[in-house]
């Protein structure tokens, strides 16, 4: 492998961009960071060392930690040992940044992809006890669902059942 | 006092109350009426204290004496703590948890929503994250409330009780002191007063379909901001933080 200290600074970047591509999230293990829209940026900094934004999902998101560790330790296996993880805040990630790749892998593992898009009305925006639109069953194609709660097994899913075939399935919150 | 003092006050304000009422919630989990009310619960208490995280960050940041987060949550005393009185009331009955999280949501979107505009970014980059989380624990409580003051005798009484307990806490949000006033003025703290009718309109909404009344509060109670608090906060505090003090830098 060439030293990556000799690499220029487009290569050195393809090569760190490729060595974070398949890092998973750590809950969702069907989508990359970056179908996630979690991947804000990789860039060679000043100093030269490669640096990978990330931007938290919820503030609270338990998994943020594991993932720097995972892609920490997949540019070290590519030679970037000094690599840096930075985090920003602004702006705001948003369901909206989830990939249509992303999407319909998500489907595909039985979660249901968020509904509509946050920037025209996240759905937490709607009035109480209002309508909302309902996730069609990833299961079985239906889209007669109902909502169990609001909140799920992690803080970007909710509960839904399908009245169709009956069976329980997450659905991620469109915010 | 620097400069940054009375920023780093109002970011351990912040943080201190979200931490609390994080605190209080995460009390609940294995207790809740149902799994999903337990889930859910559980999802607010750990919205509240990624927020909390993300401003005890910023404020050891502009302190600059090298306390992170876990310093500041877990190594001061409640008379250095500056939560509101609100959120360091006990659970109760899920009447009072579900009242308690609606009134300090209902003034926190608003509020946060102003704090985006902050023209100190990382202030506003936290507001923005967090005014979506709390949007969603303003619908969750709201309901809970129209649900449990519009349902059955006892959820009525049960509510209106809650209501009753809690209401005097609610001045205390609209207070600025002169701390808070210096941010109002510098263009990094929104004025409370600015997001009163947002509140009150809030209120007189869910208040008004769960049939209950808002009792008349001749004087609020507050103190929170000066680190005076109901005894509560004490027995929350030595439960939070024991395990950090009996193991010192301990890690896993």
């Amino acid at each position: 492998m060439t030293a990556v200290a000799a690499l220029p600074g487009d290569a050195a970047l393809f090569r760190a961009r490729a060595a974070i591509s398949a890092v998973a999230d750590p809950e969702i293990p069907v989508l990359t960071l970056g179908d996630l829209g979690v991947i804000r940026g990789v860039a060679v900094a000043g100093d030269g060392v490669v640096e990978v934004t990330i931007t938290p999902t919820y503030s609270g998101c338990p998994a943020m930690k594991v993932m720097e560790l995972d892609l920490q330790l997949a540019l070290a296996k590519a030679g970037f040992a000094d690599a840096r993880i930075k985090t920003v805040l602004a702006p705001a990630w948003t369901t909206d940044w989830l990939s249509a790749e992303g999407r319909e892998k998500l489907r595909a593992y039985g979660i249901a992809p968020p509904v509509g898009k946050a920037a025209q009305g996240s759905s937490s925006r709607r009035a109480l006890f209002g309508e909302e639109q309902a996730p069609a069953c990833p299961l079985c194609g239906s889209g007669q669902t109902t909502k169990i709660s609001e909140f799920g097994s992690t803080a970007c899913k909710a509960q839904w059942r399908c009245k169709t075939c009956l069976e329980p399935f997450d659905a991620f919150k469109c915010i | 006092m620097s400069a940054d003092a009375p920023l780093f006050t109002y970011c351990l304000r912040l943080a201190d109350s979200a931490l609390v009422l994080g605190h209080r919630l995460s009390e609940w989990t294995a207790y809740a009426p149902t799994l999903e009310e337990d889930i859910a619960i559980a999802n607010l208490a750990l919205d509240l204290i990624g927020q909390a995280r993300l401003f005890y960050d910023y404020a050891g940041k502009i302190e600059g004496q090298g306390r992170d987060e876990d310093a500041l949550a877990y190594l001061r005393d409640d008379r250095d703590y500056m939560n509101l009185l609100l959120v360091e009331q006990p659970n109760g009955d899920f009447a009072v948890t579900m009242m308690r999280q609606f009134l300090y949501a209902a003034f926190a979107v608003p509020y946060l929503a102003a704090l985006t505009r902050s023209k100190d970014e990382t202030l506003a980059a936290i507001a923005a994250k967090a005014e979506k989380e709390m949007a969603y624990h303003l619908r969750h409580a709201g309901e809970w409330v129209i649900r449990l003051g519009d349902g059955t005798e006892e959820s009525h009484a049960r509510a209106q009780a809650a209501l009753d307990d809690l209401a005097i806490y609610i001045d205390e949000f609209f207070e600025v002191d002169a701390v808070e006033q210096s941010l109002i003025d510098a263009g990094i703290a929104p004025d409370p007063a600015s997001v009163r009718s947002a509140f009150e309109a809030t209120l007189a909404h869910v208040l008004g379909e769960a049939t209950l009344a808002r009792p008349a509060v001749r004087t609020g109670q507050s103190g929170g901001r000066k680190g005076l608090h109901t005894e509560h906060l004490g027995h929350l505090l030595a439960e939070m933080q024991v395990l950090h003090r009996a193991h010192p830098g301990a890690n896993w």
